[in-house]
């Protein structure tokens, strides 16, 4: 586990470093590249600091490791709400937000934020398995997809702010709910003027279990058998040492 | 106190899972039921999700009928014999229900199934046991008891096989405890309970056990199932979160040993009614969940994969 945590911060060492170029006219870092989610994790914020060389607008994109999504709609049958359709959607980032300067169409045309994935109106979100569906009805899955993701706080509800700090400096906060998936996350900064993408940058940002929990679920994904069968030993101790207990008062 | 659960993936209050365990617990005492029924619910509704909830369940429920299978046995109230042969049976049926249960989740239907099992028989039970246990109350507030026979027999007690069982004082088929434990281990699968809410009025009307009897090998056939259970889901789906599991029996065990106190103070059938209501009550809670229109038509699910 150690070893685990060791290689995920220099896999950030390696990954973080040679990035981010001056001349690029951006330049950007997280207050930090591990979320470590310990025993008592409520959730947590990153702070994306940066600069730019020249005046533009700044949009910051997370996203959390891809996940495959069944979403199915519920019919009546008989007086009873059962599940009927269902769509599935391949490579949905498990996480997702987006902060800009201003709001995102001030500064960009639908093209551009289509193609870079930028707000979620622009996430390229299409099932896989729904050719020949007509597209109203795809729109509907995937509203749903986005409305059960805001629900669990997986995808933000509102565009973040990225505030400048004098003319070059930036900053934005992101925050991250306790049932945060692990995993390596991205992160894209664009410098957009004009309506074109100055330059961009990307940073990762790992997420990741420590200590007793990511002993457990170590255990638990490694060692299924050993697991399942000490959970039984512990269980079985408990309920006699505890009988033992009230046995005696 | 929060505390992040390594397997639900998520954060919860430490306080509220001890209290639901200790209440759940303290039922499960009383009631000599493992209280599956309660608690696979409670901790849905708190966020859980369901598979999680299913095989943490399971393995909580081995302690807390272990917990209360020791007073139970103090007291002479364990027929191994009954038990044993009730356990080859749920063994069969456990493993069979974790075959359906895979075929349902494939089809996206589990969830449904879950509740219509529920609504089913928590309902059916339920009522029986109502009438039943109130009826009992009627007729003891009349009379002495006036029983004549030591049990009644019926047909399933003809059946082949017939084996003697000293502690429940019966004479009967030994397919019928072996159907019962299989319809119990289906149940621990299916709908993640240890099935005490079944066998126990199927102990009592079916095979005609003595009621002292029942809820000690009931608890005693559970903590196999329940075993069994967490064992598979453990190693399928690896859903059984070990911090929650802990918490939850941490409240659980104290609370069934309250509940087996109290249980002493508690006549037979004002018991049975009791449970009868909390049975009920539950499945009308269901069913209504089942036929109004949901919040939100469309469900998401993610599949998990790489992590």
């Amino acid at each position: 586990m150690i070893v685990r945590i060791a290689a995920a911060a220099v896999t950030v060492a390696v990954a973080t470093a040679p990035q981010a170029v001056w001349g690029q006219g951006l330049e950007a870092d997280l207050s930090s590249h591990l979320i470590a989610i310990s025993t008592d994790f409520t959730g947590t914020e990153v702070v994306l600091f940066g600069a730019i060389a020249e005046p533009g607008d700044v949009a910051v994109v997370v996203q959390g490791p891809p996940e495959q999504v069944v979403v199915r709609r519920k019919a009546q049958i008989a007086g009873i709400w059962m599940n009927r359709a269902s769509m599935t959607f391949q490579n949905v980032p498990s996480y997702y937000s987006v902060a800009t300067t201003r709001a995102i169409e001030t500064f960009a045309d639908e093209l551009l934020l289509e193609r870079e994935g930028i707000g979620l109106d622009y996430l390229r979100l299409v099932p896989s398995d729904a050719e020949g569906a007509p597209a109203e009805e795809v729109a509907q899955f995937r509203e749903a997809l986005i409305r059960a993701k805001q629900r669990e706080d997986l995808f933000a509800t509102e565009i973040g702010q990225v505030n400048f700090r004098q003319t070059l400096l930036f900053r934005t906060t992101v925050s991250f709910p306790a049932n945060v998936p692990t995993g390596q996350y991205l992160i894209r900064v664009f410098l957009i003027r004009d309506g074109n993408i100055v330059t961009a940058q990307t940073t990762p940002l790992f997420v990741s279990k420590i200590g007793v929990g990511s002993l457990i679920f170590a255990f638990a994904r490694d060692f299924a058998a050993a697991y399942g069968l000490a959970a039984i030993i512990v269980a079985v101790l408990a309920g006699w040492l505890t009988s033992l207990m009230f046995r005696r008062s | 106190m929060q505390v992040y659960l390594p397997i639900a993936e998520l954060s919860v209050n430490a306080f509220v899972i001890l209290v639901m365990g200790g209440t759940v617990g303290f039922l499960s005492g009383l009631f000599g039921v493992g209280g599956g029924f309660l608690m696979t619910p409670l901790l849905i509704f708190i966020g859980i999700p369901p598979t999680v909830a299913v095989g943490t369940q399971a393995n909580q429920l081995v302690a807390a009928s272990v917990s209360g299978v020791m007073a139970h046995w103090r007291r002479g109230n364990v027929d191994v014999k009954m038990g044993t042969v009730m356990l080859a049976g749920s063994a069969v049926g456990t493993l069979i229900g974790v075959w359906i249960f895979s075929i349902l989740q494939r089809l996206g239907q589990i969830d449904l199934v879950i509740s219509l099992c529920y609504v089913f028989f928590l309902g059916v039970i339920g009522s029986l046991m109502l009438v039943e246990s109130l009826r009992a109350m009627f007729r003891r507030g009349r009379s002495g008891s006036g029983r004549g026979k030591l049990h009644k027999h019926n047909v399933l007690h003809g059946l082949p096989f017939k084996m003697r069982f000293h502690k429940s004082r019966l004479y009967i088929s030994a397919l019928l405890p072996l159907s019962v434990g299989l319809l119990g281990g289906l149940l621990v699968a299916i709908m993640g309970i240890g099935g005490g809410f079944v066998l126990v009025p199927a102990m009592i009307y079916l095979m005609g056990m003595p009621a002292s009897a029942v809820a000690g090998t009931s608890l005693y056939q559970i903590i196999f199932t329940t075993a069994i259970a967490t064992f598979l889901h453990a190693y399928t789906t690896q859903t059984v979160d070990a911090l929650l599991a802990l918490l939850l029996l941490a409240g659980g065990v104290f609370g069934a040993q309250f509940g087996t106190k109290a249980a002493g103070t508690l006549k037979g059938e004002q018991a049975r009614a009791l449970l009868a209501g909390l049975v009920l009550l539950v499945g009308l809670k269901l069913a209504f969940d089942l036929v109004s229109v949901p919040v939100d038509l469309f469900s998401i699910e993610v599949a998990d994969f790489g992590r």
